[in-house]
């Protein structure tokens, strides 16, 4: 009379099926292996690529125990860890010839060691977070108004040229906080102006304005629209999340998270980074050029200058100093700024044989810079490097002749490995505006390692104990009852690997918290059947009504557990997300597993028998008084 | 093997009001403890920066702290952790604009102290003030949606009575752990936070059990007087109430005894969470349920509701 439907039972053994199939990648380990993806869009990762890996390994007499290929990179499994050194000295020697222009990031990785017919159907192991695996966790704030103000100067530049192409007499463009003025003689020129800018520029809100008496200059001020600032704000930050990937892709990181989180914040997770002040360093770092013109005039007039250092500055100048440190006064227009580079490239000067950086100008840049400097030969030109709010003078040439085609080289007291970085933050893109850490999580591997290894034993030794004292005290429906936690697990970690959830040491503690609070369930069948028999049932119809008659109350159970889990992974972050996940999906496969796996358990086993004369589920007690009756 | 062997029902409801006066008391003594102590917010509430060290041989803290301080980081924490040469160090935020380096900064100066004995860095967090402000919100926001979803569920699934009592049985659960950290001034964290609003839907559990009993032998058993059902309802769930919790704290005391000082805490609010749980949501929320007017009646019209809605 307890027997499951074919089709039940055939759920049942594919549920195991596919739980044990997805859990097996988790047996196998990790190989070390050295993993290649392009760094350029330009450059796909295909087989010609695989080819030379290939060649390359074969020459250098190393042996690989398997080339894995996908679209976006291909990893190359090694032996050990020496042998994977080697491996990426030499794969980066074939692929990048000249170390400054790479095109492909080589970096150390760690793969899967299950065979490839597992990876073929998409079974990979869990996916363990920063805690577990060691590396650097950043949460980066995007200074939006930092994007604006950049946004409001570029524009200032651009009416500054507009008005002079179309002839119209202002007399000045400036930024104030977060608006533009730009001040007039008389009231027709300002209409006028006011005309072609709106037409020019649809981002600005145009209105009129004057200070105090009617002497004043009249002024047209411009701020930037709602749905413009909005739009510039997504711009940044899908410009900082692209110029976060360039840089991490020069860093050679295996597998990095770079996502946006909220309206303003990104976040960067970085497996198995060691080095990470270097890491930090670089991200931090928010580099960007602008090209400017040096004030000669008021810069050669030691008596500006004392002043200046006081903080008493010529209208539209800005101080800035040197390397070496001589300050210099810098017209507050911005020539050029670093989105105009296409590219960066450490060098030499043909000349002098300094340490130099080459850039090349996109074609606007190279236009706007070829106008510049053909009209201000015998002027100094200052390119300034800004690096976290503060800028800096690299060199300040004088211009000699017009430059045209683009190409522009920086030199002046650098050294190649400055050089170096320099170029490489300028390629890796600026970012559109400045970012701040205001969270960050650093763990060594060793600890990675201990935390993996506290928590298997944890569980472990939780579900040991678990498992021998139901044993003992149900025999074998507490032999059910283990067999269906054991499912629960493998159900769980199956679901885990196959979503490929962040598993974190919270999320440990969530699988062996859950396999704690499963075991309600299996409590209240057993203790029903019990029941059951106690009040005279046959065998089976104890199982059969301890089962329906439990069947409510774990639902009930489940679904307020259900409900906090829940909670936490709405309001949950980090830590508290990883725990959460795995305790929702726990609490799922735990209802699966405790009621309908264990049933099919005790179907195959008592299901058959006609004639039961009872069940191995422990010493049922009978006290011979009825409830209600004892308590008079 | 059967460990209760209970002959007649015990009269638990006898006792209804001794249970509520020694919850009141823990309770009240828990509010006086929040109050006047104070939780010890982990940095991830408060901001600043945690760093876990380790050295080969022990280092000795004083001299860690003196070279801490004259390197100009106030207000540091340095402790042992786990064993004597892990060192935990806590830095607090400060007005200095570059406090994303200060990992950095400690570590150099400690480099500094002794070149025979040199710290590894095991672990970083900082976090900034915006992020601990609103991780502290978002805490009190899934608590209220905690409270809030097993209320309309328990109202639903059974009476508005149950809910009420089930919940005011379990928030006072939640103030007791609160008022074991306060206490004790165990470090609140984020996996602590986890813990307690897990354990807060766990003991629930404890209570729907129960109170299926008390709806299902209500239906069952006509002429029973409401103390008598309810004392029914616990003493024939109590083994499975005794057992189940017995297994969930095997898992969590392994947890306390294999799983280190970063599941410490969290372990340490489970296993308070679970005591408390059986306690209260047995002996406190079934009298509070019988005080609130709870009657047979209101089962019988759901009975027929019910047969409606589900068959």
């Amino acid at each position: 009379m307890n027997r499951y439907p074919l089709w039940k039972n055939a759920t049942v053994l594919i549920a195991l099926v596919l739980g044990l199939l997805y859990t097996l990648p988790n047996f196998f380990g990790e190989a070390p292996a050295v993993q290649v993806s392009s760094v350029k869009a330009t450059i796909k990762v295909d087989t010609a690529l695989l080819a030379r890996v290939e060649d390359a390994l074969k020459a250098a007499d190393i042996v690989s125990t398997g080339l894995h290929a996908d679209l976006q990179s291909i990893r190359v499994r090694v032996i050990d860890t020496d042998t994977q050194l080697k491996a990426k000295d030499v794969i980066e020697k074939a692929l990048n010839p000249i170390p400054a222009d790479a095109s492909y990031s080589v970096a150390l990785n760690l793969v899967s060691n299950s065979p490839n017919w597992l990876t073929s159907i998409h079974a990979l192991p869990m996916y363990l977070g920063l805690d577990l695996r060691g590396g650097v966790h950043f949460l980066l704030q995007v200074d939006m108004k930092g994007a604006l103000t950049k946004r409001l100067d570029s524009t200032g530049a651009d009416l500054r040229s507009l008005l002079r192409d179309k002839n119209v007499r202002h007399s000045g463009i400036a930024r104030e906080t977060m608006s533009l003025v730009v001040r007039f003689r008389d009231a027709e020129t300002r209409d006028k102006a006011r005309g072609t800018i709106a037409d020019q520029q649809p981002d600005l809100l145009l209105s009129d304005s004057q200070d105090g008496n009617a002497d004043a200059p009249l002024k047209l001020i411009a701020v930037l629209k709602p749905e413009a600032q909005k739009r510039i704000q997504d711009f940044a930050l899908k410009q900082n999340i692209t110029t976060l990937h360039n840089r991490i892709n020069e860093l050679g990181v295996a597998e990095p998270i770079i996502q946006q989180q909220g309206a303003d914040r990104i976040v960067v997770q970085l497996p198995g980074v060691q080095d990470t002040a270097k890491a930090k360093d670089i991200l931090g770092r928010t580099a960007s050029l602008e090209v400017r013109m040096v004030d000669d005039e008021n810069s050669a007039n030691p008596a500006v200058m004392a002043q200046a250092a006081q903080g008493i500055l010529p209208s539209g100048t800005e101080l800035y100093s040197e390397r070496g440190g001589r300050p210099l006064l810098l017209k507050k227009q911005v020539v050029l700024t670093g989105d105009r580079l296409t590219d960066a490239q450490p060098g030499f000067d043909g000349q002098t044989q300094e340490p130099a950086v080459h850039l090349t100008l996109d074609s606007a840049g190279a236009r706007i810079f070829k106008d510049v400097t053909r009209e201000s030969v015998g002027k100094r030109m200052a390119i300034v490097l800004i690096e976290k709010g503060k800028g800096e003078v690299v060199t300040a040439p004088v211009i000699r002749s017009e430059i045209g085609g683009g190409r522009v080289q920086i030199s002046g007291r650098m050294s190649t490995q400055e050089a170096n970085d320099t170029a490489l933050l300028l390629r890796a893109g600026s970012l559109a505006a400045p970012m701040d850490i205001i969270e960050e999580r650093t763990i060594g591997p060793s600890l990675g390692a201990e935390n993996i290894s506290k928590g298997f034993h944890s569980t472990l030794w939780g579900f040991t104990a678990i498992a021998a004292f139901m044993i003992a005290y149900y025999l074998l429906f507490g032999m059910v009852s283990v067999l269906a936690l054991s499912a629960n697990l493998l159900l769980l970690i199956a679901l885990l690997s196959l979503l490929q959830a962040t598993l974190t040491l919270p999320g440990i503690a969530a699988i062996a918290l859950t396999l704690g609070m499963a075991i309600d369930s299996n409590v209240l069948i057993n203790e029903r059947i019990r029941e059951e028999l106690r009040g005279g049932n046959t065998p089976q119809a104890s199982i059969l009504a301890g089962y329906e008659r439990a069947w409510a109350t774990i639902l009930d159970s489940n679904v307020t557990t259900l409900i906090a889990g829940i909670a936490l992974l709405i309001f949950g972050s980090g830590p508290v997300r990883g725990f959460a996940v795995v305790h929702c999906l726990g609490i799922l496969t735990s209802i699966f597993s405790s009621v309908v796996i264990s049933r099919a358990f005790v179907n195959l086993i008592y299901g058959r028998r006609k004639k039961l004369a009872g069940l191995s589920i422990g010493q049922v007690w009978k006290p011979g008084v009825t409830a209600g009756a004892a308590t008079k | 093997m059967e460990f209760f062997r209970i002959k007649k029902d015990i009269p638990f409801m006898r006792h209804a009001l001794a249970f509520n006066i020694v919850s009141l008391i823990t309770f009240v003594l828990a509010v006086a403890f929040l109050v006047g102590k104070g939780l010890h917010l982990s940095i991830e509430f408060t901001g600043g920066t945690l760093m876990e060290i380790s050295y080969s041989q022990a280092p000795d803290l004083d001299k860690l702290r003196a070279k801490l301080s004259q390197d100009g980081f106030t207000d540091t924490q340095v402790q042992n952790f786990g064993t004597s040469r892990e060192v935990l160090i806590r830095v607090p935020l400060s007005k200095d604009a570059d406090t994303a380096k200060v990992g950095e900064r400690v570590i150099t100066s400690l480099k500094t102290l002794d070149a025979a004995n040199l710290p590894t860095l095991k672990r970083v967090e900082f976090v900034g003030p915006q992020v601990g402000k609103e991780l502290a919100s978002d805490g009190a926001m899934a608590l209220l949606l905690v409270v809030a979803g097993i209320m309309i569920y328990l109202a639903i699934r059974f009476e508005w009575r149950f809910a009420v009592s089930a919940i005011i049985a379990n928030l006072h659960d939640v103030v007791i752990i609160l008022g074991f950290f306060a206490f004790f001034q165990w470090e609140f964290s984020l996996p602590v936070l986890a813990a307690i609003l897990a354990v807060l839907g766990y003991s629930v559990n404890e209570s729907v059990v129960v109170f299926d009993r008390v709806r299902e032998t209500f239906k069952k058993k006509r002429g029973l007087a409401t103390p008598e059902v309810l004392n029914h309802a616990i003493t024939s769930t109590i083994s499975r109430t005794i057992i189940t919790h017995g297994s969930t704290q095997l898992m969590v005391t392994s947890m306390l005894i294999f799983g280190g000082e970063a599941l410490h805490y969290f372990a340490l609010a489970l296993t308070i969470g679970i005591c408390f749980g059986i306690y209260s949501s047995v002996l406190v929320a079934s009298p509070l349920v019988m005080w609130l007017g709870v009657s047979r009646e209101q089962f019988i019209k759901i009975k027929v509701e019910k047969q409606e809605a589900v068959v």
